[in-house]
């Protein structure tokens, strides 16, 4: 945050090289293998994986049973007599270095407040009681990217539990941390895209975007053809049969730059550039300015006007903090490149759903790469290049 | 021990004389309480229903709020107006009229911050901004600066007139030594609150309308204007009303700086559209929809002429000194550059700032009643403080409001 010079280079070879590589010799596109090194809450017994990039996720993720044995033990310990732990004591206990006194208060407070609940409620259960710690604790945490793993999981675990108790359904989330030597990046094939917006349902779909105000990250922009890239006669709300005569498309969404203006006007620092070039928002910690909509030149954030909403049975349930979760209210979100997906190996889901293939995304630090062959030999161009936000976005033409 | 005790009685008897006067008075703060517990209610509807009930979108993501917000950070920097001459050079015909420009400082600057915190869409996490327990990005954000020099600002005019104003209740003159050195730093500080509320906008690259060097200077020759014709309409308001006095001559050398600032202005806003106009390139687009429309779309048109010539009338009217001398004209002229520039330096600022949006997009905005009925309210707000200000300081001025006066 600290560079002096902001109109700068990006540069793919060094931009996120870090103290070890791993010592996995997976040459898959997205980076899925762990070095051995890397600390995260998440166990990872020694990766050799040669193979595709599913069968390597499987080991890397906390798998969903295990989550299930955590409710289990999580409602044991709400209804049944004390257990081991329980949510309180697994926030409490963790060693926190940073903010200590702040939570010594909050913890009395909440011991306060416990007292008064318990002693005013005679028929408040044990889980409305453990819904409102939830809430508290939620309400007084700090921001997600200056919190340990502990505290990440802690955050996590608590989201997890606390959806549980409101719908009865599980979810599972990940605070999975980037990898070393990933750099994400994407390009996209003008004269594939049909425009059939594939990608824009399969988003809202895959990011339990707010249904009510159809909120969009991706606009798919028709353009007539002759007239070049105008955007200003491009239509982004159509909705007739493509590809209509005459016209070519071309997607925009949030390009990850790696000098993100967003996340300089920041007051909260609640937006920020994660290792791999992700630009993300701890909806958490969002205080709801708008500064950085103000502050973006390619349309790349959305504002939940009002409470954001999600059929129960429409919900994605793979989750990941810094992506897909349930967002609230007054908050600021934007892509992801699908995080929960990008980080566990797989494509976003904008790529996966591309029935003509125009969507390319990986990592951008393995010279094995398809985004690498696209960059070394397609004649690319960014949008807006001249602002110098460096967008790891790419377009190219056949 | 005994500073407490005037402090007490001091608040004791401002509480007394706030809450007497006439009927008129009392008509005026029941109207102005009627409207903020109007406003109140508007915003709790936003508060449950979300900022959806706003004009504002994803396309034009700031509005009314911020639009009144960057005009009275203008108005709260034009006490600076008053309190150079005044405290500084000693110029004695402002002596009266300095204590309640700084009294629409304070209540111009609340108004400010109610303004932010309306915007927000969590209101109830703003203490992630307080430094220490929350994360205050300093000095990267622009609107971290903006909390500070506001909050700064706020400070500075609650602290002299209150030291002042607490001396003369004893009885006593206040010292120079004293307050002087508070008085200096907020000559700086007024210009840099406008500065940085311009650098704001100023500092976004992806705005090309507000990314402009002229933004900021041009941002104080406006307040300048805007703020000081304020203070003479309010002037002129407490001269009719009280016993408080003023003299014409305290009135026509503010109308002066009222003229310089306008006409400054003016070449400024000449600058502006010469750059725009004579050779206009896509950064222009935004100019082109706040004075012409854009395919069609219109919205701001009637707004941004009328601003325009009720700018260009008052300047001209005020640059004559036959005119600007006859009291009646001047109020005349000080009221129509008041709301031009709130037209200009508001909504005429901030809104095409999203339009077109950043592929071209033009969306309009318009306010909803909501958003519309907060404004209206926070305005009231801040009227209704600033009435509760200028009571105490001229009680205490005309000597009325004295400690241990009644035994």
């Amino acid at each position: 945050m600290s560079r002096i010079d902001k109109y700068f280079k990006l540069n793919m070879n060094s931009a996120t090289k870090q103290k070890t590589s791993g010592g996995c010799g997976c040459g898959s596109t997205s980076g899925t293998c762990k070095p051995q090194n890397q600390e995260t809450a998440v166990k990872t017994t020694s990766c050799s994986c040669g193979s595709d990039s599913k069968s390597c996720r499987s080991h890397q993720e906390k798998s969903p049973i295990s989550d299930e044995e955590f409710f289990k033990g999580a409602i044991d310990a709400a209804i049944g007599d004390e257990r081991k732990k329980d949510g309180f004591d697994q926030v409490f206990d963790v060693k926190m270095d940073r903010r200590n006194a702040f939570k010594k208060l909050t913890a009395s407070l909440l011991i306060g407040a416990g007292a008064v609940s318990s002693c005013t409620s005679i028929v408040s259960s044990n889980e409305s009681k453990e819904k409102s710690q939830i809430d508290w604790e939620e309400q007084f945490k700090g921001n997600y990217k200056l919190m340990g793993d502990n505290e990440k999981k802690a955050t996590v675990d608590r989201l997890v539990r606390s959806y549980q108790l409101r719908t009865g359904k599980n979810i599972s989330m990940s605070s999975k941390n980037a990898e070393d030597d990933v750099l994400f990046g994407y390009a996209f094939n003008i004269s594939k895209c049909q425009g059939y917006m594939d990608c824009v349902s399969a988003c809202v779909e895959e990011n339990n975007q707010d249904r009510n105000s159809q909120m969009q990250y991706i606009r798919i922009h028709e353009m007539k053809d002759g007239k070049g890239f105008n955007f200003n006669e491009a239509d982004d709300n159509y909705y007739y049969e493509v590809p209509a005569e005459g016209h070519f498309y071309m997607g925009t969404q949030c390009f990850h730059c790696d000098n993100p203006p967003c996340v300089e006007v920041c007051p909260v620092q609640a937006t920020w550039r994660e290792d791999d070039g992700l630009v993300v928002v701890d909806y958490d910690w969002c205080v709801g300015c708008r500064y950085c909509m103000a502050a973006c030149p390619y349309d790349g954030r959305r504002f939940n006007w009002s409470k954001p909403e999600v059929p129960e049975e429409e919900v994605n349930k793979t989750q990941h903090y810094l992506g897909n979760r349930m967002r609230k209210k007054g908050v600021v979100e934007k892509c992801t490149f699908c995080v929960q997906r990008s980080r566990a190996g797989e494509n976003p889901a904008c790529v996966e759903a591309c029935p003509t293939g125009a969507r390319v995304f990986g990592n951008l630090l393995d010279p094995d790469s398809t985004i690498r062959w696209v960059l070394e030999n397609k004649k690319v161009f960014r949008l807006k290049e001249d602002l110098g936000t460096e967008p790891k976005f790419w377009y190219f033409i056949d | 021990m005994r500073r407490f005790k005037v402090f007490k009685s001091l608040v004791k008897d401002s509480l007394n004389l706030i809450t007497q006067g006439s009927k008129k008075y009392h008509l005026w703060m029941a109207f102005l309480t009627l409207t903020m517990l109007i406003g109140m209610y508007c915003y709790s509807i936003q508060l449950e229903e979300g900022l959806s009930v706003t004009g504002m979108t994803d396309r034009v993501s700031w509005g009314l709020y911020i639009s009144n917000f960057t005009f009275l950070v203008g108005v709260a920097a034009a006490a600076v107006m008053l309190v150079m001459p005044t405290y500084v050079l000693n110029d004695i015909d402002f002596k009266q009229a300095v204590l309640i420009g700084e009294g629409i400082a304070v209540a111009a600057l609340i108004m400010c911050l109610a303004f932010v915190v309306a915007d927000m869409g969590g209101p109830a996490v703003l203490w992630h901004m307080f430094p220490g327990i929350g994360v205050f990005n300093f000095p990267n954000s622009m609107l971290t600066w903006d909390v500070i020099a506001l909050n700064g600002y706020l400070f500075i005019n609650i602290s002299i007139p209150f030291y002042i104003l607490f001396r003369h209740y004893q009885g006593k003159e206040s010292k120079k030594k004293v307050y002087l050195p508070g008085a200096l730093i907020s000559v700086f500080w007024a210009v840099g609150i406008h500065l940085v509320t311009a650098f704001l906008y100023q500092g976004l690259q992806a705005r090309p309308f507000w990314n402009n060097a002229l933004l900021g200077p041009r941002f104080l020759a406006s307040a300048f204007a805007a703020g000081p014709a304020l203070i003479i309409l309010v002037l002129a308001i407490i001269r009719s009303f009280t016993e408080f006095k003023i003299e014409d001559k305290t009135l026509k050398k503010i109308a002066m700086v009222v003229t310089v600032a306008a006409q400054i202005n003016i070449i400024m806003l000449v600058s502006e559209l010469f750059k725009e106009f004579y050779a206009p390139t896509h950064h222009s687009e935004s100019a082109y929809y706040l004075f012409f429309g854009l395919e069609g779309k219109t919205a701001l048109l009637p707004w941004i002429w009328t601003a325009i010539s009720m700018n260009v009338f008052a300047t001209f009217i005020l640059t004559f000194h036959k005119l600007r001398n006859n009291l009646n004209i001047l109020y005349g002229a000080c009221t129509l550059l008041f709301i031009a520039i709130w037209i200009e330096k508001g909504f005429g600022l901030i809104v095409p700032g999203f339009i077109p949006g950043p592929y071209g997009k033009i969306a309009e905005y318009t306010p909803t009643g909501i958003e519309i009925g907060v404004t209206i309210g926070i305005w009231a707000m801040g009227a209704f403080v600033f009435t509760m200000l200028a009571r105490i300081a001229i009680g205490i001025e005309t000597g009325s409001l004295r400690y241990k006066k009644k035994c």
